[in-house]
């Protein structure tokens, strides 16, 4: 179970924001390609891990994605050589003060976000939330070099380092969603010696955080018969224990709602109960939230599930997820894959 | 006059339960009916129903009609025990509606309902607030269990009120007849294809699938628009009717999904005054229907909306004039047999 | 170029309703292209040259439309109430001037009761095009307008509305006009509907399939009482790397860069928050296309007065010409 942790602790550490992965595609495709039969890069970057099967062709083809892009920020102007940022994806502003930040400029920078004084804000924030156009980034470097070193348009990553929790849990930054990478790398490992049915693409897509650019080019390009979104969820914890929340460490999550096909839903299900790999519901009444959303519309539409792996503290760089949930989710997930066959096809027509 | 047949199975449809993502119930409906007048009939990865009738002449324009099947609704999402179920909206529904009335869950359409406090346990503070979605629940009778996930709609038989009609969901199984009549009585110089499309309440997503499969050369979007033709405060004119009722079939030029393209609504104009069909202008912004996502679809199809104006829609309760729906009717009917290749070599702008 | 962008900004074309620009722009490009034609949705897309010796498909892309309004009720005194097509912001309407697509014009006003300390909602304006009721009123519901507001020469600046796009359009046309030879496929786009939601650019990039899009359009600047971006006018065309609908593709920011450097053309990097550009939808198409903008600084966007900088606007052709006219250094 461990074997996975090094590998997830090395992703952590990277910088991989949107439309800005190759950093992280470049370690994850050094992993994959020994438990691949191909490996390819999309038009904007998503990596593509090809396992063929040995059915006769054309044979159907089942597309796993995790997305593989990271929230941050990025720079928009340079003051006295204090740099103004913007976020890049969904970051609340509240979590930012005091955040230790790598600016990637010509060389990668450590700094601080900073937020001032009162009396150096707008009268109407005085002590209060200040919102992301008032915070600083602070390289502790003289205006002159920051002026040589950074641009305008210089992205910014979260430089917390990951930490092991008790429990067998793990806190980083971008746990959301290279939890779900590492998960995609437990199911090649578990794939390895067996055959498959059917072809299989495990892919490492870009810019779910922005736009889900990666998912739908991706799912575009391989026009697969039918995709399962890999990503995270709430997990219970302070400030989060409502029905959207589920237990960390105790399980899988799986999701139901119009985004997915209720015939692959109830394939996984059934999978889950055999292997007895506890898993709950997640209720999503109008959309997922991940990349099955833009799959499920890609060409003439695609079947779509989604596989969860619940993780606290979303979109903060102390998020935190149980190993032994990503390891679920692995093994799952290549169980499905070893079962898909010709029959399965049939099971996918609406009634 | 509307056959009793037709008005019947907008009845049988209307009755049905099928929320966006769930639309199976008027999907079995809709493939019984199609399958006798169409070549060839399919369902799509989302759910969408295709029916073809091919050409039987001339060059065969492929034209599209997508009515949504999907409704507005509820979805059960936690269980409280005691029969008691938390629920969140799926689609646009305004939570004041939702207070003190009756549901239907799931196909098996059990009853429930959606309870209030009693006044009598209230302040007048309390009253002047909205009730929160997070406070409500939908109530099956103590020690019934309905399955988490399960859709729901507000329970509202369809009623027949002399010229009007009274029915959930006429947004859009007013649609869905159409297209289904229309098929029935396609002409023979078009490919006709009837798109029964799901997920349009929640961002008009089986209609750009079904485009992107069907590759029309034209599409015509059939749904239901609100009517707001009530009285304005007093002293005022009313400036946000949308459409009216009796005003017939109303013809989009805008909304926020989708620019018509003027050579199509040129043409719908002309066939309504050479026929004598009364028809409206329905009010530009806000709203949208399958018209947009079709007319993004490869490399971009030509597209317009014609609905039947219904008042109170997304409610428990909506109402509309049979004389709007006929009207509706005669106009895609006739405009459908004049339809050629031509109204596409016009100039775009008038 | 001064006439062509004071005859591209004069022309009528809202959203929707491009015809009389597109006209503009097919009979100004006639001489150069190599083919031309128009799309289901009104595209209007202009070929020149065949890649060869290692050339790739290239798209640029600058919008047609303007924003404008649409007539939604015409009162019984024959005032016309309006909704907005595209961003269109209320503290730039009144007392302002518009034309319909049938050629009448009007002025804006609001309801005389409103308080004057705020703005008011776009439900409290209207045109009156002089009518006295509403049988007299020659407007329709439906029937579209466009700001009218004549060309301002200020000699290092011009001003003028719909700057957004037809300064892009202007820029691309003149770029046609110099581009004698290029390895390249490139498609000129003049794309329909951005303003509304960049509904033209996918269709017409799904129809030709490039390897690379770039988004020719302007951007805010932060040189003016309040601003806040890095972006100011006369410091070059700018290099879009995120806008609030799309990370430009890094290896077509470093070629757009790389091409300024070489040739020693100022040029400025801009990250807009608030807005995006036909790149956006671009991106998105088939497997995915890398792709970027080449943005012109502009302040007052959305405005009837949006003003560009003469010397940004003659680097942007020379920028694009440069882009265009080299095989890309990445496939």
């Amino acid at each position: 179970m461990n074997t996975i942790l090094p590998f997830l602790k090395d992703l952590l550490s990277m910088p991989g924001l949107s439309g800005y992965e190759s950093p992280v595609a470049a370690r994850i495709e050094e992993t994959w390609s020994p438990l691949a039969d191909r490996v390819q890069r999309t038009r904007l970057g998503s990596v593509h891990a090809w396992r063929f099967g040995t059915g006769a062709a054309p044979r159907p083809r089942a597309l796993l994605a995790a997305h593989m892009d990271a929230i941050g920020l990025m720079v928009t102007q340079i003051v006295n050589g204090f740099l103004r940022v913007t976020a890049v994806g969904g970051v609340d502003p509240r979590i930012l003060p005091g955040q230790p930040v790598t600016v990637h400029g010509r060389e990668a920078l450590p700094g601080i976000v900073v937020m001032p004084r009162a009396a150096l804000l707008p009268a109407e924030i005085g002590e209060g939330v200040v919102p992301i156009e008032h915070l600083w980034v602070d390289l502790g470097l003289p205006a002159a070099e920051v002026e040589q070193k950074v641009r305008v348009g210089d992205i910014i990553s979260f430089a917390t380092s990951p930490m092991e929790l008790s429990g067998e849990t793990i806190a980083g930054h971008s746990l959301d969603n290279r939890a779900s990478v590492a998960a995609l790398t437990v199911c090649l490992q578990h794939l390895r010696g067996r055959t498959l049915n059917w072809d299989a693409i495990l892919a490492a897509t870009v810019q779910e955080e922005v736009t889900m650019a990666g998912a739908r080019t991706s799912a575009f390009a391989e026009q697969p018969t039918l995709a399962i979104a890999v990503d995270v969820t709430f997990a219970k914890g302070p400030g989060a224990n409502d029905w959207r929340t589920f237990e960390l460490g105790k399980g899988i999550v799986l999701a139901w709602g119009p985004n997915i096909h209720p015939a692959l839903h109830r394939r996984l299900k059934e999978i889950a109960e055999e292997m007895e790999i506890p898993f709950s519901v997640e209720y999503t009444p109008r959309h997922s939230g991940t990349d099955a959303y833009a799959m499920q519309t890609a060409a003439e539409g695609i079947p779509t599930a989604v596989v969860s792996i619940p993780l606290r503290y979303m979109h903060t760089p102390v998020e935190v997820v149980a190993l032994k949930d990503i390891e679920r989710a692995g093994r799952l997930l290549a169980e499905f894959l070893c079962r898909l066959d010709g029959a399965f096809i049939e099971a996918l027509t609406w009634s | 006059m509307i056959p009793e047949s037709l008005l019947s199975l907008l009845e049988r449809l209307c009755n049905a339960v099928a929320v966006s993502g769930d639309e199976g119930e008027v999907r079995q409906i809709v493939l019984e009916e199609v399958r006798p007048h169409a070549d060839e009939v399919r369902v799509d990865a989302l759910g969408n129903v295709l029916a073809i009738r091919r050409a039987r002449s001339g060059d065969g324009l492929r034209v599209m009609l997508a009515a949504h099947m999907d409704e507005v609704g509820l979805m059960l999402v936690a269980e409280d025990g005691d029969g008691l179920y938390r629920f969140e909206t799926v689609g646009s529904v305004d939570e004041r509606y939702l207070v003190g009335k009756p549901v239907w869950v799931g196909k098996d359409h059990l009853p429930g309902v959606i309870g209030a406090r009693p006044i009598h346990l209230t302040t007048p503070e309390e009253r002047a607030r909205k009730l929160s979605l997070e406070s409500l629940r939908i109530d099956l009778g103590p020690g019934r269990k309905a399955e988490l996930g399960s859709r729901a709609t507000f329970a509202t038989p369809f009623r027949r009120l002399g010229a009007a009609i009274l029915a959930k969901s006429l947004d859009n199984r007013l649609g869905v007849a159409t297209v289904i009549e229309l098929l029935r009585n396609a002409p023979p110089h078009l490919e006709l294809q009837a798109a029964f499309t799901v997920q349009e309440e929640i961002g008009l997503r089986g209609a750009s699938v079904a485009a992107y499969a069907l590759q029309p050369h034209l599409g015509i979007a059939v749904d239901s628009t609100p009517a707001h033709d009530l009285p304005a405060p007093e002293g005022h004119e009313n400036l946000f009717y949308n459409t009216r009722l009796g005003a017939g079939p109303a013809i989009y030029r805008a909304d926020a999904a989708t620019l018509s393209d003027p050579r199509l609504v040129r043409f719908l104009e002309a066939v309504a005054q050479r026929h004598n069909i009364p028809y409206q202008i329905r009010q530009p912004g806000g709203g949208g229907t399958d018209a947009g996502a079709i007319q993004r679809t490869r490399e971009g199809i030509p597209a317009v909306s014609v609905s039947v104006p219904g008042r109170y829609p997304h409610s428990p309760a909506s109402l509309a004039l049979l004389e709007d729906w006929e009207n509706t009717l005669r106009l895609l009917q006739e405009a459908l047999n004049e339809l050629t290749a031509e109204v596409l070599e016009t100039e775009k702008n008038s | 170029m001064k006439s062509l962008v004071e005859a591209l900004t004069q022309t009528f074309g809202p959203s929707g309703y491009e015809g009389a620009i597109r006209e503009r722009v097919q009979q100004e490009i006639a001489p150069f292209v190599d083919d031309m034609r128009i799309d289901a949705l009104g595209n209007l897309i202009a070929r020149k040259g065949r890649a060869q010796n290692g050339g790739q498909r290239i798209v640029v892309a600058a919008h047609l439309d303007e924003i404008g309004l649409i007539a939604t009720h015409i009162e019984e005194r024959g005032f016309v109430r309006f909704t907005s097509i595209g961003g269109v912001m209320v503290h730039t309407l009144i007392g302002g001037r518009v034309r319909f697509v049938n050629g009448i014009a009007g002025v804006i006003h609001m309801d005389q009761d409103e308080p004057r300390d705020s703005f008011p909602k776009l439900e409290k304006l209207f045109i009156d095009v002089g009518a006295t009721s509403a049988a007299d009123c020659p407007v329709r519901v439906g029937d579209m307008a466009a700001f009218e507001r004549p060309f301002l020469d200020l000699g290092r600046r011009w001003v003028a509305k719909s700057m957004d796009d037809r300064i892009g359009v202007a820029v691309m046309i003149e770029t046609l006009r110099t581009l004698q030879e290029t390895p390249n496929e490139v498609y000129f786009v003049f794309t329909v509907q951005e303003e509304v939601g960049t509904r033209g650019a996918a269709p017409a990039a799904f129809g030709l399939e490039p390897q690379v899009a770039l988004a020719v359009d302007v951007t805010r600047t932060g040189d003016v009482p309040g601003g806040k971006m890095a972006v100011a006018l006369g410091k070059g065309p700018a290099i879009k790397i995120l806008d609030s609908g799309m990370i430009a593709d890094p290896k077509v920011v470093e070629w757009m860069g790389g091409v300024a450097e070489r040739l020693g053309i100022p040029y400025q990097r801009e990250v807009l928050v608030g807005g995006t550009t036909d790149a956006r939808a671009m991106q998105l198409v088939r497997a995915g296309v890398p792709a970027g903008c080449l943005s012109i600084p502009c302040r007052y966007i959305h405005s009837p007065s949006e003003m560009v900088d003469v010397e940004d606007v003659q680097h942007s052709v020379r920028l694009l010409h440069a882009l265009l006219s080299q095989p890309l250094p990445f496939s």
